[in-house]
């Protein structure tokens, strides 16, 4: 039994392999050189240049990631709550905006956002004044919580479902009113769902290109735009591209491993079983 | 009853999932009884417990805690706690926070949760675990955990739910003993769900034998034991032949073709009736010197004691005996005046009491066995 299953894993590691390891070694590879192939560690040093589009991004994702927590959490615990037939109803409504193309909904909020857009003639039509938001930060954020807010929603939802309704009677038994259930034993263990929801919005929303191309106009270049334009557009260079990915992904990685402290107990249960 | 009862249930009717669990259910608990509600899986005794401690809304009818109406109050309100059958411990706390829940909601100063804690940890000696997550606990430790995160709450009355379900047998004795010496320590009322009959009889002040949503039958182990009042309790509280027969006359009854001398009476002359013979009770003689004879069926070793089979006129019944028998014999059996109890029919009458199934199964074990 054993042997076979681990023929199993096979596809997966060459898919593995292929797909993502050679990947980031080409990265490292490209990252570390000039047009010469000679290495040299200019490219990183030339990504501080940058910084103030890091920042950018960082804190547009984080805004984003707060927001899709605030909205999500309360939802995924609403479905959670409901009877089992409309709980995979309201499943299928949260994903229903994922079966659109990305590009299309992004482009959605464009013709809403616009100057001239449908927001504005609403608003017009009840003499409000119209709202300047296309082109800005709060049209990035706006279009991220969109896109990101059922990746939020889903693995809270999930983990909250399999809360062992009787660790809820038993704290009741102890005392325990609504608000104390809910600090004291909801939440708590639906940390890992907290967590994975955070991870999952975030990576997403830190190296998003066509949102911010979109909806922020030129003005609000994130970092996926600039890996973009090293390897699209007209300032062609991987090698400044891939130093940029490189610290992203390290970036990415420090603030996985800052969540992951949240959930520390979760991990070592891991480990001791 | 001239004392408060702590608990009284009042015409109570609950259905859960359009089953309907409990009709017209009334019972009242007295103060610092260990009472045991016993009966097979179905017969609503979870859902009693559950409507005391608030988890479950009857549809009609009252709860009463020491004479006050609590049917409406919340679970979180009572001065009830409970000990649940998978003992549902914080999987995110340690033992000393989930001992130390209940007193941190009742928002009692740190250093008496601290002394609280402490001390009743050290009583189930799990003082050095103090600190260990739940799941890196046995079985019988998290059973403790779970009993002393209720007790430590000092409420008045502990509900068990099934609490001793999961554990090996030595443990469960063990278990047994020690919840019955806290039940005396402390004085609190205990309310026990079981469908293990040796473990109702041998913890419980009283036992209350439910099925199908009725109480068949309240009283002392002992009473229970020895005067079932109808074929179900006969058959569910130990092993029971139980065979018609017609009441003569007081203390005079008629079964397997025979008349016997008994004790119980005030039955109606010819009266038509369940009597109820434990297997314990009858003696085994020759054929000749018995009352009545049949042929030994099968033959058990059980360990204390042999369970006999024997078929006498095609009523199959069971005896248990230290001597051991041959399959095949025939024996004659002596019942004693003080053996018989006699019970007046009930709806239950002809569902128990023939080991006839019983014994054919057993036989062809027996043959297995012997080839």
């Amino acid at each position: 039994m054993k042997s076979k299953s681990k023929w199993i894993t096979v596809p997966f590691a060459v898919w593995v392999i292929i797909f993502t390891v050679v990947p980031l070694v080409l990265i490292l590879f490209f990252a570390f050189t000039n047009e010469d192939k000679i290495f040299t560690i200019n490219n990183i040093t030339h990504v501080g240049k940058y910084s103030s589009v890091f920042v950018n991004s960082l804190l547009l994702s984080a805004v984003a990631t707060a927001i899709c927590l605030i909205l999500g959490y309360p939802f995924a615990y609403l479905i959670s709550k409901m009877p089992e037939k409309v709980q995979s109803i309201a499943v299928i409504l949260v994903m229903l905006p994922m079966l659109m193309n990305f590009l299309l909904r992004t482009y959605a909020w464009m013709t809403i956002l616009e100057n001239n857009g449908i927001l504005n003639s609403v608003l017009k039509f009840f003499h409000l004044p119209a709202l300047n938001l296309i082109n800005t930060k709060k049209a990035v954020v706006l279009g991220m919580v969109y896109n990101f807010l059922p990746y939020m929603i889903l693995p809270i939802y999930s983990v909250l479902m399999k809360i062992d309704k009787r660790l809820i009677e038993a704290a009741k038994d102890l005392g325990a009113g609504k608000m104390k259930v809910f600090s004291k034993v909801i939440f708590p263990l639906s940390k890992p769902g907290v967590v994975s929801g955070v991870t999952m919005v975030f990576v997403p929303s830190v190296s998003t290109f066509v949102i911010s191309k979109m909806l922020g106009g030129g003005a609000n270049i994130l970092i996926g735009d600039l890996i973009e334009m090293q390897f699209l557009g007209n300032s062609y260079n991987p090698h400044l591209g891939s130093a940029i990915s490189l610290i992203l992904i390290l970036l990415v990685l420090i603030c996985i491993g800052i969540l992951n402290q949240y959930d520390s107990s979760l991990n070592s249960k891991n480990k001791s079983q | 009853m001239r004392e408060t009862p702590i608990i009284s249930l009042r015409n109570v009717a609950i259905s859960l999932g359009g089953q309907r669990i409990l009709e017209n259910f009334n019972l009242d608990i007295k103060d610092g009884e260990f009472v045991t509600f016993l009966g097979p899986s179905g017969c609503g005794k979870t859902t009693t417990l559950r409507i005391i401690a608030g988890f479950e809304r009857p549809d009609s009818g009252e709860v009463l805690f020491k004479g006050r109406n609590i049917t409406k109050l919340p679970a979180h309100k009572r001065e009830i706690n409970t000990i649940f059958q998978n003992y549902a411990l914080f999987p995110h706390l340690n033992v000393y926070e989930n001992v130390a829940f209940g007193l941190r909601i009742a928002k009692y100063k740190e250093e008496i949760v601290e002394r609280e804690v402490n001390h009743i940890l050290s009583l189930v000696s799990l003082s050095d675990f103090a600190l260990r997550r739940i799941d890196s606990l046995s079985g019988g430790q998290q059973q403790r955990v779970a009993i002393v995160r209720a007790l430590v709450n000092r409420p008045k009355v502990l509900l068990l739910d099934e609490p001793l379900g999961a554990l090996d047998l030595k443990l469960r004795k063990d278990m047994q003993a020690e919840l019955k010496n806290i039940q005396k320590q402390t004085g609190i009322t205990f309310i026990f769900v079981t469908h293990d009959q040796e473990e109702a009889l041998s913890m419980s002040d009283t036992v209350v034998v439910m099925d199908g949503g009725k109480i068949q039958q309240i009283g002392t182990p002992l009473d229970i034991y020895n005067e079932p009042r109808n074929a179900f309790v006969a058959d569910f509280i130990g092993e029971s032949n139980i065979i018609d027969g017609i009441m003569i006359e007081d203390c005079l009854v008629e079964f397997a073709g025979e008349k016997f001398r008994c004790i119980d009476s005030g039955f109606a002359r010819n009266e038509a009736v369940d009597v109820v013979i434990r297997p314990e009770d009858i003696k085994l003689t020759s054929k000749e010197n018995g009352r009545i004879s049949g042929m030994v069926t099968s033959v058990t070793f059980k360990g204390v004691h042999y369970e006999i089979i024997v078929d006498v006129n095609n009523f199959k019944w069971m005896i248990q005996s230290t001597q051991v028998q041959t399959p095949g014999e025939e024996i004659g059996l002596i019942l004693e005046p003080d053996d018989i109890h006699i019970m007046k029919k009930s709806e239950h009458s002809g569902e128990y009491g023939d080991y006839s199934a019983f014994s054919d199964e057993m036989y062809e074990i027996y043959e297995e066995n012997n080839k």
